[in-house]
């Protein structure tokens, strides 16, 4: 415990108590000059070092590129981010992605498998149902930066590994689907599926090195994801087959690649790439400016109105690409609740609200108005449903014919009961609070009162969502792949109930049995035609009962050095550096 | 004095029990867990995927025995596998511990550096137009967010004059140095403040005792008067408030980190909690505490070494 002398506060006493002080105080005269004499130099030694060493960014071979997240795991197994995905664009490829106009392409694979090409049969499965093999090809050529050749060995490891539950991996259902695999030759492999879908071909299995990842898995399969070389050690040689190599990677900040020597197919026109990762908007463009970093990753980097306020202020010096995206911005209607139970509620709810002047004033018309809910880019798409233009007269008067009678600012029931309904949304996005504002003002003003409920994001999907505790309406987004069918948002064997452990994200509780019966075909549908007739017809459903209000599809926005050429947003989940070795300098 | 310092590293380890009760209970209590947050923006996740890794993570296990689970792990030195980082989070945070420390400790020595001299001047002239101006620009140092410091001195110094980095950690040790010039002027900034307005006042009241008139009537100058009686008697609250800094810059550099891209314990921390990194939000809220009781007894060590009347029992 501290405790204080009896001693006299006198000069003498004082004396006595400081000198042990004085050891320390006597250097003070010196120090502080010192200290700031050291740091002024320091400083100007720094900004003159600084402006020697300073090249013109657009003459660097390397190409940094700015990113606002960084991916938590490096293992295609263990994390399915976009952050992942844009970097091993550079550094691996999956057997098929989506291109730039949304047709499925190979990327590792030499030929698409399909029926006519007998690449895909069906096959008898020992429960009687049937199953679909599906057999891809490997390009030749590829190698590991370790000189090793890229097998089927490789794929089967992926397999091997996603399946097994003591793993984690992401969607290891995905992976249980394939019952068996067969290794045709080096570079042929045969997948035994469970059942025939229609995307049968698709599939965005990476290989996996397994002269490397093989002995750490097989190991101990537990403590696999903790040992996983991408995450312990991502510069091994051998973990990269595509145009660049890791060559060094700080976790949570930057990663630097350089060209791998092994890859055999068109030569990227940077020695290096850096990906530097910058939370912050302000300090992404800060960054930008000053030369830091080079361009701002589309996928995800700065928000469409941070983008075009950059674009009134630099937009001379900079290319800026926007792409409408697969991110759909909606509202769930909780459709246990007893007035959104009303269609006619819900229509009002559309046609109250000027969706187009929100998307042209608050984004500058870069993301479209979402119609349904598929994307506009998608071949699935159609006009062909209920259109909800703005028309407050008409939501007035399917409200009256709901019984809504306006009384006053707000409207009311029959019972008195007033038109009072809860919005909710993830707070702190600024975004979305925005809109919120808007759609309120747009609601009062056909006599509907919207009380806001925003919380932070955790607790609005942990919980609010999740449970189907948000109120009334809930405004998020949902991420999806082209041709994805809307199982576990709309069918009714998806709502989150207490008894099945809130699983499924059929969060507005949408029950018609002619949409579950349209999901479960148009999955085992493999005719693209049918299908699409199909996609059509649940579009017509969903539009006319409305259990969603759809805003808009959001818009991803790439801050390009006007020097950089080639790069083609797709829009879909396929990054662009899936086309990294085409980009050019102009 | 071993005995003493024996004691509160004892009564140390029971905080550090108690906070990592709290804070897993209260991690644990918060709506959602890693899982949810994965689905929430992925509708391709299946219900069996969710409840498969939720399995895995350990979390469909009641919440104190995942808590005792975990402390039967620390205290065999394993603290556990960092979900956020896909490292083991003694190594995230070690390498985030030098990182703050090397914003931190550089930018609490600057603080000090300039707060003690001008606070020392500005008691020295109490009333004056020099005291005014420090006060003013110690009012003002206070004020100033730090974010908007930050941003006003990377548009200056970065886009503008393109003398110094936005921002990052830099290569090599001249590298390091240059990308530290930015956050450390921020944060020192900041801090130099408070730092000021507590040297002022301490000093101005010890200014008026009667054994500084008396030093003052004996011809002792007016420098070796503030170095000699004023400085060693002042300091006292300053080593107290330095103490409690070094906890609260150990997890309180947050905005720094984010703008100049430091990844410190501010933003590990910060990145742990909200991803629901369990083990690393763990250790780092106790290290960060550790930084907080060990800042408190060095400064009542301080207190102690710098001052006779005070015994250490």
């Amino acid at each position: 415990m501290l405790q204080r002398e009896s001693c006299l506060l006198g000069v003498t006493s004082v004396q006595c108590g400081t000198a042990k002080f004085e050891r320390v105080a006597s250097l003070l005269p010196l120090a502080a000059p010192l200290a700031t004499l050291a740091l002024m130099r320091l400083f100007i030694i720094s900004a003159l070092a600084a402006l020697v060493v300073h090249l013109p960014s657009a003459r660097a071979e390397r190409l940094n590129i700015g990113v606002s997240q960084y991916a938590a795991s490096l293992n295609q197994l263990l994390e399915a981010s976009v952050a992942q995905s844009y970097l091993l664009g550079m550094i691996a490829r999956p057997l098929t992605f989506y291109d730039a106009d949304w047709n499925l392409v190979c990327g590792i694979c030499l030929r698409l498998p399909t029926f006519e090409n007998g690449l895909a049969e069906r096959r008898p499965l020992d429960d009687g149902s049937t199953g679909i093999a599906v057999t891809y090809e490997l390009k030749p050529d590829l190698k590991w930066d370790d000189g090793t050749p890229v097998t089927s060995k490789d794929l089967k490891l992926a397999w091997e590994i996603g399946r097994d539950r003591d793993v984690g991996a992401l969607v290891g259902e995905s992976f249980r689907r394939i019952l068996e695999v067969t290794l045709v030759d080096e570079h042929t492999i045969t997948f035994l599926v469970d059942r025939v879908l229609f995307n049968y071909n698709a599939s965005g299995l990476i290989p996996m090195p397994a002269h490397i990842e093989g002995p750490i898995y097989r190991d101990d399969p537990k403590t696999y994801a903790t040992r996983t070389s991408y995450d312990a050690a991502p510069n091994t040689p051998g973990l990269s087959f595509g145009p660049y190599r890791i060559v060094e990677a700080r976790a949570g900040s930057d990663i630097l690649l350089e060209r791998n020597p092994t890859w055999a197919g068109k030569q990227p026109i940077f020695d290096e790439v850096k990906l530097v990762t910058i939370n912050n908007t302000a300090a992404l463009e800060a960054n930008l400016l000053s030369g830091s970093i080079d361009m701002i990753a589309g996928e995800f980097g700065v928000a469409v109105p941070q983008a075009l306020a950059f674009q009134k202020r630099h937009g001379d010096d900079y290319q800026i690409l926007f792409r409408p995206s697969l991110a759909y911005e909606h509202i769930d209607l909780n459709l246990d609740r007893p007035f959104l139970k009303d269609r006619r509620l819900r229509q009002a709810l559309l046609f109250a609200i000027d969706r187009q002047s929100i998307v042209d004033r608050l984004f500058g018309d870069k993301q479209p108005v979402a119609t349904s809910n598929v994307s506009p880019l998608s071949p699935d798409y159609t006009d062909q449903v209920p259109q909800y233009p703005y028309d407050p007269e008409k939501a007035a008067s399917l409200l009256e014919e709901a019984g809504w009678t306006l009384d006053g600012k707000v409207r009311k029931n029959a019972a008195g009961e007033s038109l009072i309904l809860t919005l909710g949304t993830t707070a702190g996005d600024r975004t979305r609070e925005l809109v919120q504002q808007v759609l309120q003002s747009q609601w009062r003003q056909v006599g509907i009162e919207i009380r806001i409920q925003n919380s932070p994001a955790r607790t609005f999907f942990g919980q609010q969502v999740r449970e189907r505790r948000y109120g009334d309406m809930a405004m998020f987004a949902w991420f999806a792949a082209p041709d994805s069918i809307p199982r576990t948002t709309l069918r009714s064997s998806e709502i989150p109930t207490e008894e099945n452990g809130w699983s499924g994200q059929n969060y507005t509780g949408y029950d018609n049995p002619e949409v579950d019966r349209l999901i479960d075909e148009m999955e085992i549908t493999i005719d693209a035609d049918a299908r699409k007739v199909m996609w059509a017809e649940l579009q017509r459903i969903y539009m006319t009962d409305l259990p969603v209000l759809p805003l808009y599809w959001r818009a991803t926005a790439f801050v390009l050095p006007k020097w950089l050429g080639n790069v083609h947003p797709t829009g879909n989940l396929s990054p662009t550096t899936y086309w990294i070795e085409d980009w050019t300098r102009n | 004095m071993l005995r003493y310092i024996t004691q509160r590293l004892l009564e140390s380890l029971i905080v550090l029990l108690l906070v990592s009760l709290a804070t897993y209970l209260l991690l644990g209590l918060m709506p959602g867990d890693p899982v949810d947050l994965l689905i929430s923006g992925d509708p391709n996740l299946t219900s069996e995927d969710a409840a498969r890794l939720r399995e895995a993570y350990g979390l469909d296990r009641p919440i104190f025995e995942r808590y005792l689970g975990w402390l039967g792990q620390a205290l065999q030195g394993e603290f556990g596998y960092s979900r956020h980082f896909s490292r083991p989070a003694v190594v995230v945070l070690n390498d985030a511990v030098w990182v703050t420390l090397s914003v931190a400790a550089p930018a609490l020595i600057l603080a000090l550096v300039l707060a003690i001299p001008f606070g020392l001047l500005a008691a020295g002239r109490q009333g004056g137009w020099l005291d005014q101006t420090i006060n003013l620009s110690a009012l003002i140092s206070l004020s100033l967010p730090t974010f908007w410091l930050a941003i006003m001195l990377i548009y200056l110094f970065a886009v503008e004059l393109r003398w110094l980095p936005a921002g990052g950690m830099g290569e090599g040790f001249s590298g390091r140095l240059e990308h530290l010039l930015l956050p450390v002027s921020v944060l020192a900034l900041s801090l130099a403040g408070v730092f000021l307005r507590f040297t002022r006042a301490a000093a101005a009241e010890v200014l008026g005792q009667d054994y500084v008139r008396t030093a003052k009537a004996k011809g002792v100058s007016r420098v070796g008067l503030m170095l000699r009686h004023v400085l060693p008697n002042a300091a006292l609250p300053l080593i107290t408030l330095s103490g409690l800094q070094l906890g609260a810059l150990f997890s309180g550099t947050l905005i720094v980190e984010i703008l100049f891209r430091q990844l410190g314990m501010g933003r590990v921390l910060y990145d742990a909690v909200l991803g629901n990194d369990y083990n690393l939000a763990l250790v780092a809220l106790m290290l960060t505490t550790a930084a907080t009781l060990i800042g408190n007894l060095l400064a009542d060590l301080s207190h102690a070494w710098l001052d006779p009347r005070i015994t250490l029992r």
